[in-house]
């Protein structure tokens, strides 16, 4: 028993471990992605072919000074980032990123691999991922300047209109599986069609897919739609005031939910842990005899953190207008139409 | 033993931020309370089996509602109110809003009473049922939503509805298409 909680805080302290270091890593992948994208370099002298910059960036945001705006608030200034970081850690608490283990051997009964597995995991994680926009709304207010105040109501005009897409496209989702718990939703989607296609939801869901990524990606303020942050307009949003490790945890912030949509993504939409490729391949059949289905479940993220750097140097930033009414006139009816759809089809196929 | 502590802790937790949101002069400082009093009252819905109201008060509550509280703050921008100003010129202050602000705390007491002694006299926890199925369960509390209290559950949707159209009515501009 002692040695079951003692894994289970391992795998806990791991998926923190993970998020905490994915930032750094996904910087520097940030940044030579670009360079390649660029036809150039990127970070190239920090350690054999620049790998050891995160380091270096690190450091130099630590040994920064701290400066705070004379006007602006004192606690909220200081409660912001700290609540943005921590919503982000939070949100990822109900997410599973692998089936049962017991870690080649070395327990007795089979551990899940997550930090908890909770009857309503999505809406844990959906209700504390609304939870992170107060983090950057309070940024903006607090700093008493108008750039960032206007970074600060756009993040939150945006995340309240891009909430609803998300939601609704999760909904369809927990229909078909007939399920809140994210473990449920994910080993619903285990075996193939025709022994060939593997019953993930994307097949099933491709415009509830879309609809999600989008809304995923407005509600993490990436390119295009990082009007928060628009440099041009706003210097850089709501985190103008900031500097050293207050204006690191915005970032850090940004990327583990980065993180999280993508493993929700993976979980929801590509059937988690089970097949690795969208066919069924002599591989998959190795991944289950080994029981490593985690490593299938961080190569989708990885795959798909790097389709959203990708989208970040590929497609120009929106304007504020029209992401408006593209979240409200195209995203939500779509998401709704998809949603009634869906209904239907679960009602009359599995009454 | 931990579940009534967490109980006192939470609506300690509750009582206390309600309160402050009241006491506070600055709008803005009001709001977040709010947040915590809310999130505090999700908890206690945990410690009542009761998960999904818990979630559905976090997202709706904490997380949609109190947002748009706060981007109306953040959009007036509201001052710090001034004491002295407050009291010479809000016309809340004049003596006929005090009188019916009287009347409708005298009210609202009398009512929580009533609810409370009600709740008293009921013996069994609220929301148990004799057969065992527990209110955690979504899907038995979607199917009770839409039999035995669907029409509660339409009344509230078309209010809800007719407050939206009647705030898009009013904030549409002369001469908008």
């Amino acid at each position: 028993m002692n040695v079951q909680l003692l894994a289970q805080f391992i795998v806990i302290f791991a998926a923190f471990f993970l998020l905490v270091n994915m930032s750094a890593v996904l910087v520097l992948a940030e940044r030579k992605v670009m360079g390649f994208m660029q036809q150039r370099y990127g970070p190239y002298l920090v350690g054999p072919h620049g790998m050891l910059q995160p380091f270096a960036d690190i450091l130099k945001l630590l040994m920064k000074e701290e400066l705070r705006p004379k006007g602006a608030d004192k606690w909220l200034f200081t409660l912001a980032p700290v609540l943005a970081v921590t919503t982000a850690f939070a949100a990822f608490a109900t997410v599973p990123f692998g089936g049962e283990t017991t870690l080649f051997g070395l327990l007795d009964a089979p551990l899940k691999l997550g930090a908890a597995d909770v009857n309503v995991g999505v809406l844990v994680i959906f209700a504390i991922t609304s939870m992170g926009v107060y983090g950057i709304v309070l940024a903006g207010w607090s700093s008493n300047s108008k750039y960032a105040l206007f970074g600060g109501l756009r993040a939150s005009a945006q995340m309240i209109s891009y909430e609803l897409s998300y939601a609704t496209a999760l909904a369809a989702i927990i229909m078909l599986a007939g399920s809140m718990s994210v473990r449920e939703m994910v080993d619903s989607q285990t075996g193939y069609w025709f022994g060939v296609i593997p019953k993930w939801y994307i097949f099933i869901q491709p415009i509830g897919f879309i609809i999600y990524f989008i809304a995923g990606v407005a509600e993490t303020n990436r390119a295009p739609f990082d009007f928060p942050e628009a440099e041009q307009e706003l210097v850089a949003g709501f985190n103008t005031e900031y500097s050293s490790v207050r204006f690191a945890l915005f970032p850090q912030a940004e990327y583990i939910n980065m993180v999280t949509v993508a493993a929700v993504a993976t979980d929801l939409f590509l059937g988690g842990w089970h097949g690795l490729l969208p066919f069924r391949t002599p591989l998959d059949g190795l991944i289950e005899y080994w029981n490593v289905g985690w490593l299938v479940f961080f190569a989708k993220i990885g795959g798909i953190l790097f389709f959203y750097i990708w989208m970040r140097w590929t497609v120009p930033r929106y304007r504020y207008d029209q992401l408006m009414k593209f979240g409200w006139k195209w995203l939500l009816p779509a998401s709704v139409i998809n949603l009634l759809v869906t209904a239907a089809a679960v009602l009359y196929f599995n009454a | 033993m931990l579940e009534s502590l967490l109980f006192y802790v939470l609506s300690g937790l509750a009582v206390g931020a309600s309160a402050l949101v009241i006491g506070q002069r600055n709008a803005m400082y009001s709001v977040l309370l709010l947040i915590v009093s809310f999130a505090a009252l999700a908890g206690l819905y945990i410690g009542l089996d009761a998960p999904f109201v818990a979630m559905a008060q976090m997202i709706i509550y904490a997380g949609a509602i109190m947002v748009l509280f706060l981007f109306v703050v953040m959009l007036l921008n509201a001052p710090q109110e001034d004491a002295a100003e407050w009291d010479r010129t809000h016309p809340l202050k004049r003596p006929g809003f005090a009188r019916i602000g009287v009347v409708l705390a005298v009210l609202l007491v009398a009512e929580l009473g009533w609810a409370l002694a009600k709740v008293m006299s009921l013996g069994a926890p609220v929301g148990g049922r004799a057969d065992g199925a527990t209110i955690s369960s979504v899907r038995e509390m979607g199917r009770v939503l839409f039999t035995q209290y669907s029409f509660a559950f339409e009344a509230t949707s078309v209010l809800i509805l007719v407050a939206m159209v009647g705030a898009v009515v009013l904030a549409r501009r002369e001469g908008d298409a």
